[in-house]
């Protein structure tokens, strides 16, 4: 029987989120008294986080201690915590922080001593409404009580957190297009070299960190990095958080151990929908990858879906039964990625708008059998020449869609798709 | 104007603070909107060039550069909403009043947008309207929804 294995989620719907004092009560600020009264050095810190394996939540799982110390030296620094969450399907960051938003302003303090920097940022996605004014109420909570400030806890340690509320854009989830939208500027990523961590933020070394990932940080500084790594697998250790939902009984988020199999994950949503049959599931979101049936048994961490051509992405994971269209959902996902292109490069701008237009031809019975190579190769052409991971990540599930399902877009060639499109 | 000028004196006069003074101007704007004289007052006030404030404004689909409804429904048009049938309401709210996506009712109260996913897949299909996600939306609870805001802006 699956079980779920709270770290993260641990005292979300068990507290009142907007209660200080509840989140003391389950400890909370622990790992920072642990920290300051104790006199830890922020190499102790970096050091711990690096014992514990532990690897960024947003996506490409970069290890964090590792990022954490190649931070420039200099003595303004900045640390970003990305809340952007605009992956489609994605919603463990809003639980964070509507459920423990004083985990997150924690693992903050730690992540911005660690670094050296005394301003840190949140970078809310405009539409999270809630989740801005929860943050915005705990943040003035843990600053009237010291937590947060000037000389926090007595020491000579400065950090204070301001909040950032997007606009409504995909791509300034991605780390440097994040910068320049802070900057009060359009969000078009950077070309890297230089990375965020020697010239970031008004050129300034930075730290950009997702929500998942900080709140890892207070247990780990607390129990310790061998404590995490019993946790989840070799290459990726402690837990991750899945949203789960489409075809099964009980949509939700779960957070269990790196390298849980699939199967087990459906079933602690409740199972396959009733009367519903398993057909796939994307796995990433809509910058992530189909699995079939024959993946049901994988374990999910970074490498082995990596192995198999997958991303773990963002951990949203959309359940597709038969009554569903693969060939439909791809191309909703193109109309996504079509509109979020930010326009910089011509390989994601054009590709993107040519790939809808070839996912209209098809579904309207004007495809030909060319297209479905044109599909592939236009894909490939964008991953290697694109500026940022939007446009280098359309391949993902393009070329999952058609390896696993080719049948289901051979029949489009054949006879108009059951549903019109403009 | 005046409305205008106390927002901006909230704010240090420095670029970082960009896209939270259009926030603000847009949501005091009865029209949801970011007028020509507002975005030049915004400019002289952080101290870009218009041209620079213009390409910020225009690049983020929250901001509109152009009138809108005193409400703004936004449905969710991810796959995962659209697979729990995001797309029906979108048709739905098309007739109902009487609009094409992108714009606004006659009466001037509803402004029909989709938005990119909302968080909120675990109630699929969502729609946020104003600062509000429902999920799970039917038919019915938008036609509540819509009487309730009409019912609010009659008083």
């Amino acid at each position: 029987m699956a079980s779920e294995t709270r770290i993260v989620l641990e005292n979300v719907g068990r507290i009142d989120p907007d209660s200080l004092d509840q989140a003391i009560e389950t400890g909370a600020y622990t790992a920072l008294k642990k920290v300051i009264e104790g006199k830890i050095t922020r190499e102790a810190v970096i050091d711990e986080v690096d014992r514990s394996g532990l690897r960024g939540r947003g996506g490409a799982g970069f290890p964090t201690g590792k990022k954490w110390s190649l931070v420039a030296p200099g003595n303004e620094k900045y640390l970003i915590c990305n809340a952007d969450e605009g992956e489609p399907g994605t919603f463990k960051d809003r639980l964070i922080m509507e459920g423990d938003p004083h985990r997150l302003i924690e693992g903050m303090i730690l992540a911005g001593y660690a670094i050296g920097a005394e301003k840190g940022y949140i970078y809310i996605r405009g539409e999270y409404t809630d989740p801005i004014e929860r943050m915005g109420r705990a943040i003035v909570a843990a600053r009237e009580a010291g937590f947060l400030g000037e000389g926090i806890l007595g020491s000579d340690f400065s950090f204070d957190i301001e909040i950032k509320r997007g606009a409504g854009s995909y791509v300034c989830g991605e780390e440097t297009a994040m910068i320049e939208s802070i900057e009060g500027k359009r969000g078009y990523p950077r070309l890297k070299p230089p990375y965020p961590g020697s010239a970031g933020l008004w050129g300034k070394p930075t730290v950009v960190n997702n929500v998942e990932t900080l709140a890892n940080i207070p247990p780990i500084v607390n129990r310790g990095g061998e404590w995490f790594r019993s946790f989840g697998t070799e290459s990726s250790p402690g837990t991750k958080v899945f949203p789960i939902f489409g075809a099964v009984n009980e949509p939700k988020a779960v957070e269990v151990e790196m390298g849980t199999a699939l199967a087990e994950l459906i079933e602690l949503a409740g199972g396959i929908r009733d009367g519903s049959r398993f057909k796939a599931v994307l796995i990433g979101g809509a910058a992530g990858a189909f699995l079939g049936p024959d993946d049901l048994g994988v374990g999910l961490d970074f490498d082995r879906l990596k192995d198999r051509g997958a991303v773990l992405g963002s951990g949203a994971i959309l359940v597709i039964d038969d009554g569903s269209s693969i060939p439909e959902i791809l191309h909703g996902i193109l109309r996504f990625f079509e509109h979020e292109s930010c326009g910089q490069c011509a390989p994601c701008r054009a590709g993107t708008a040519g790939l809808v237009r070839l996912s209209e031809r098809l579904l309207t019975g004007r495809g030909k059998a060319s297209d479905l190579a044109l599909f592939i190769s236009v894909a490939e052409t964008m991953a290697a020449s694109s500026f940022c991971p939007l446009g280098q990540s359309v391949i993902l599930p393009v070329k999952s869609a058609l390896t696993l399902f080719p049948d289901e877009f051979i029949s489009c060639l054949k006879e108009p798709h059951a549903i019109a499109y403009e | 104007m005046s409305e205008l000028k106390s927002i901006l004196e909230k704010y240090p006069p420095s670029a970082e603070r960009i896209l939270d003074i259009l926030h603000e101007v847009q949501e005091a704007e009865p029209e949801n909107y970011l007028d020509r004289a507002a975005l030049r007052a915004v400019a002289r006030h952080v101290q870009v060039p218009l041209s620079r404030l213009m390409s910020t404004a225009s690049f983020y689909s929250m901001f509109s550069l152009k009138p809108r409804g005193r409400h703004l429904i936004r449905v969710c048009e991810s796959p995962p909403c659209l697979l729990a049938g995001g797309e029906r309401l979108i048709s739905f709210l098309k007739e109902k009043l009487g609009v094409e996506v992108g714009a606004t009712s006659e009466d001037g109260l509803f402004t029909l947008e989709t938005t990119a996913c909302l968080g909120a897949c675990n109630g699929a299909p969502a729609v946020m309207i104003d600062g509000t996600v429902y999920g799970n939306v039917t038919e019915e609870r938008l036609l509540e929804i819509l009487d309730r805001l009409r019912r609010e802006d009659g008083e």
